[in-house]
């Protein structure tokens, strides 16, 4: 027992040396130099668009896919290079904020944030650059002169692929997979089920959503997708609308292996060449022209007239809506009609559809 | 004494040193292999570094990071592997933005209300896993890691709006907390604003090492750690010693998202950061549980964070930084425990030529008795650390 204090003594010594030190340092780092990464005033905003992407980036078959074909035809179109950015995994605002920034000084215009989780981040950028403009899909909460929400009504197109599902199902059961519990796909749920009921009441919808969270996967689980439509259909369901960015592939796949519909989402999964196996059971998807709208936002720019204010994208312009591309979708008696009158009605404004659920 | 003092600090460095040079080269094969320059990507990556605004990006990171590697490290003092940190975080997170938005004191009492509610609602969730390992002998690795799916739900549950939840636009956000509730910053003009919390999270490196190393509590977490049957036959209550570890690793967790919550978003909505729980637990192992290592080792965590955001732009993948901070996690377990073998081994062969020069032991003066000394700590600390 004699020795330990001296020990203990001496560690104690170096270890508060230590603490100082780091203090030091820490202290030596934040007053160390003035220059900063993205302070000067930037090149001119000739590069062309820049893209910054959701969870499950480029590659997911669905969302950021449909934006990254905006970039591309953009690409083509005006002859510049752009730039498409992925996030990185649990990152915070902060890192948001210092991607679109970034892009900004490094000369992109129009910076455009896919997904509503750059909101916060597009009202700083915007902020401190107020030459640039920004565009943010999926959120209507930034009020700026420079920034330009592009919006979607889901629930629009939606309704539509809840009519057909209602037509082309025998069982009178039909099922949603939604692949995050979040606001944004509740759009889609509501509109897919008050379209079925609209339709014919006696159907019952079996909804599902994969996860609570993104993190957890919900968008980026192909295998949760194909569980969740496994149990749908073993519970009655014949035709199965899925909301769920990649995960949609998972339930497709089961769909198809069981010879049930299954009902794309935001892009012409027929026309995909991931689904292409699967397509003969893809009755139809509810599109999302997330890509025409990020499209439209480059060539404001490019024209010199910026988009400003919130972009609404509906059924009326063509920014949702179903596609017809499958030709089984001609052959269930009375789907084509009903879609058609649906869409008359919406349009006309004598069907209001929900949003929420 | 010195001399032997200056031999444990190489070991100490070592371990991290070696592990960081085998995770670079290792990252230099995999650029290699995919046909890029070796070396530039960390010159872009240390030229970003000196740039000030990247470097108050860096510290405010480094803070939530530490706050939580505090949180694993002192479950691992005690051969807790708190694995819940990820749970305890995000639930003391909604649980203090919602306390924000519903509660307005004035500053000077709101923030110390804020603190606290984070600080107990950690604990209570760590201490959900304490009780069950203590009462019914649950392994704290399995309960915690339930505990942090049933935190996902509870979070996804308050955030309804019909609940706590208030909605903006797709978001679902707990509303915008108080500003008496507002941690201040430090404005630093074209750099940016560096969060507040900063130092709180310094003050809590210190308070760790003083209550670890300086008072009876401390003693007996890591003597239980060690050796629960020489704790328990010294009179220390190993069960209690459990419970009282698990509350404040959970206490320490809960401070962890404090710094982007009161210094930052002041909401907790979908967008706010995950998965900093997870990313403590190989901080903590790197920076060897004690409070200057784990300070290191947040830096450099945050630094390849923050730093590799250039690549994108530069040709190069920022994957590449994840790619290293995997390999430098693995590295570093592989070789400590080669630099503990190693200086075990070193030391068996000073006293085997001690002892074969004639010396006797003890008679030898200050080397010859504090390196025994020294060795039987080295022993605890290499276990208590590993494990």
């Amino acid at each position: 027992m004699g020795r330990m204090p001296r020990t203990t003594r001496t560690r104690i010594t170096r270890r508060c040396a230590h603490a100082a030190a780091a203090v030091a340092a820490l202290a030596l780092v934040v007053t160390g130099c003035g220059e900063t990464s993205s302070g000067g005033s930037g090149e001119k905003g000739d590069k062309g668009m820049a893209i910054a992407f959701d969870i499950g980036g480029k590659g997911d078959q669905s969302f950021n896919d449909a934006a990254y074909a905006g970039l591309e035809r953009a690409r083509k179109e005006f002859g510049y290079q752009g730039n498409a950015v992925e996030p990185k995994d649990g990152e915070s605002d902060a890192d948001k904020v210092q991607r679109l920034k970034q892009l900004a000084k490094q000369g992109y215009d129009p910076v455009v944030g896919i997904g509503f989780i750059y909101a916060n981040a597009t009202k700083e950028a915007a902020e401190a650059y107020p030459d640039t403009t920004f565009g943010i899909v999926d959120d209507s909460t930034v009020k700026a002169k420079n920034v330009a929400p592009l919006v979607f009504n889901e629930e629009q197109g939606s309704y539509l692929a809840g009519v057909a599902a209602a037509k082309a199902s025998k069982s009178k059961t039909v099922g949603f997979v939604g692949g995050v519990d979040v606001p944004l796909i509740h759009k889609f749920e509501a509109g897919f089920a008050q379209g079925v009921k609209d339709t014919d009441p006696k159907i019952k919808v079996i909804t599902q959503y994969l996860t609570e969270t993104a993190e957890e996967g919900g968008f980026s689980s192909p295998d949760k997708g194909k569980a969740a439509a496994e149990a749908q259909i073993e519970k009655g369901a014949d035709v199965i609308y899925q909301a769920a960015g990649l995960s949609g592939q998972g339930v497709v796949e089961a769909a198809a292996k069981e010879k049930k519909w299954a009902i794309g989402v935001d892009s012409d999964q027929y026309k995909q060449k991931a689904l292409s196996k699967y397509k003969d059971y893809i009755l139809t998807s509810a599109t999302k022209d997330v890509g025409g709208a990020v499209f439209a936002l480059a060539e404001s720019v490019e024209r010199g007239k910026p988009l400003s204010g919130e972009q609404r994208f509906s059924l009326k312009e063509g920014g949702v809506g179903v596609t017809e591309s499958n030709p089984e979708f001609g052959k269930v008696p009375g789907l084509k009609a009903a879609v058609d009158r649906a869409k008359k009605d919406i349009v006309d404004g004598k069907i209001e559809v929900a949003t929420a659920p | 004494m010195k001399k032997f003092d200056k031999e444990r600090l190489l070991l100490g460095a070592a371990g991290p040193a070696i592990a960081l040079v085998v995770a670079v080269l290792l990252t230099s094969v995999v650029l290699l292999a995919s046909g890029k320059s070796p070396f530039e990507p960390y010159a872009i990556m240390l030229e970003q570094a000196g740039f000030a605004d990247i470097q108050v990006l860096i510290l405010n990171a480094a803070a939530g990071y530490y706050i939580a590697a505090l949180a694993v490290a002192v479950g691992f003092r005690m051969n807790l592997f708190n694995i819940g940190v990820e749970g305890q975080y995000r639930l003391a997170a909604m649980v203090t933005a919602v306390v924000g938005a519903k509660v307005a004191l004035p500053g000077a009492l709101q923030l110390p209300l804020l603190v606290l509610v984070a600080a107990l609602t950690g604990a209570f969730w760590a201490g959900i896993a304490g009780l069950l390992k203590v009462t019914r002998g649950v392994s704290e690795v399995v309960s915690t890691i339930m505990l942090n799916s049933i935190a996902t739900a509870v979070i996804g549950y308050f955030t309804l709006p019909k609940v706590f939840g208030v909605q903006q636009g797709n978001n679902k956000t707990t509303g915008e907390m108080h500003d008496s509730g507002w941690f201040p910053n430090l404005d630093l003009g074209p750099a940016g604003e560096l969060y507040g919390f900063v130092f709180v999270a310094v003050a809590l490196g210190i308070a760790y090492w003083v209550v670890l190393n300086r008072t009876r509590f401390g003693f007996d977490l890591r003597a239980t750690g060690a050796s629960e049957s020489a704790a328990a036959a010294s009179g220390v209550n190993a069960k209690r010693m459990v419970l009282t570890a698990m509350l404040l690793s959970g206490a320490v967790a809960g401070l962890a998202g404090l710094p982007t919550l009161l210094n930052d978003t002041h909401t907790y909505s979908l967008s706010f950061p995950t998965s900093l729980g997870f990313t403590a637990i190989g901080i903590a192992l790197l920076g060897r549980g004690g409070p200057v290592g784990i300070a290191f080792a947040s830096l450099l965590w945050a630094f390849l964070d923050k730093a590799s955001a250039e690549l994108d732009y530069r040709g190069y993948d920022t994957e590449i930084a994840v790619i290293m901070q995997g390999l430098i996690v693995i590295a570093v377990v592989v070789s400590y425990e080669a630099v503990g073998r190693w200086g075990l081994r070193r030391q068996q062969q000073r006293v085997g030529k001690e002892l074969a020069a004639g010396h006797v032991l003890g008679k030898t003066g200050a080397p010859g008795t504090s390196g025994e000394t020294g060795t039987s700590g080295d022993n605890n600390d290499k276990e208590v650390a590993a494990r």
